[in-house]
């Protein structure tokens, strides 16, 4: 009997399930994050795992495995080349589900899925392109006030 | 079709509605910017979860 046993079914039909999962599994590994809906998360995490664990042993028989699931080749190449390598030392724990708050349109509570350890890098990159922003708006803004003053 | 055959008294549509109401939320308090959030979930004022998390917020 498969009482207490009943997984995500997120209102789909197997296969469609299936394809869901595959997709953003594919999509964790080549973006290191994504922001999907709880259950969506919590569905996908476990497979998320698993691909990493397999990416621990690169053999052509793990590669094959990664790749009758993970949806494009580029996520295989980065998955063995890359996450193995990061995640060897750690037994299990690859990712972090954070719940992020309630989706306007329907409510659904929102939750980000990334890989351990991918947050420091992403945020500098990020921070120090939009301090570059702000600092280019604030002197084009100025270049535009000079301009006024003299004309 | 069936239909209510009296009115009902407005202490009886009370009674009913005492419990009805709707509680607030158990709030917890930002370690960052200490305004109230909800515990588990990043601080919608200032994006931060445990260190950083969210890049959101678009200041000012």
């Amino acid at each position: 009997m498969r009482h207490k046993k009943a997984g995500f079914k997120l209102k789909r039909d197997p296969s469609a399930r299936k394809a869901l999962l595959r997709g953003l599994v594919t999509s964790v590994i080549e973006q290191e994050r994504i922001i999907t809906t709880v259950p969506k998360a919590k569905a996908a995490r476990p497979l998320v795992d698993k691909m990493i664990t397999l990416a621990k042993r690169d053999t052509l028989h793990t590669r094959r495995q990664a790749a009758s699931f993970l949806q494009t080749p580029a996520s295989v190449k980065k998955l063995f080349d890359k996450l193995g390598a990061r995640f060897g030392q750690r037994e299990g724990g690859y990712t972090r589900i954070t719940r992020l708050g309630w989706r306007k349109g329907d409510g659904a509570e929102q939750a980000m899925l990334e890989l351990v350890g991918s947050e420091l890098v992403k945020r500098a990159a990020e921070r120090a392109k939009r301090r570059e922003d702000r600092l280019k708006a604030l002197k084009e803004g100025r270049e535009e006030e000079g301009g006024e003053e003299k004309s | 079709m069936p239909n209510p055959k009296r009115r009902h008294s407005a202490r009886r549509t009370a009674a009913r509605r005492t419990h009805d109401s709707l509680r607030a939320p158990g709030m917890a308090e930002c370690p960052n910017c200490h305004e109230p959030k909800l515990p588990h979930r990043v601080c919608q004022h200032c994006g931060k979860y445990k260190g950083r998390e969210v890049i959101e917020v678009a200041e000012k």
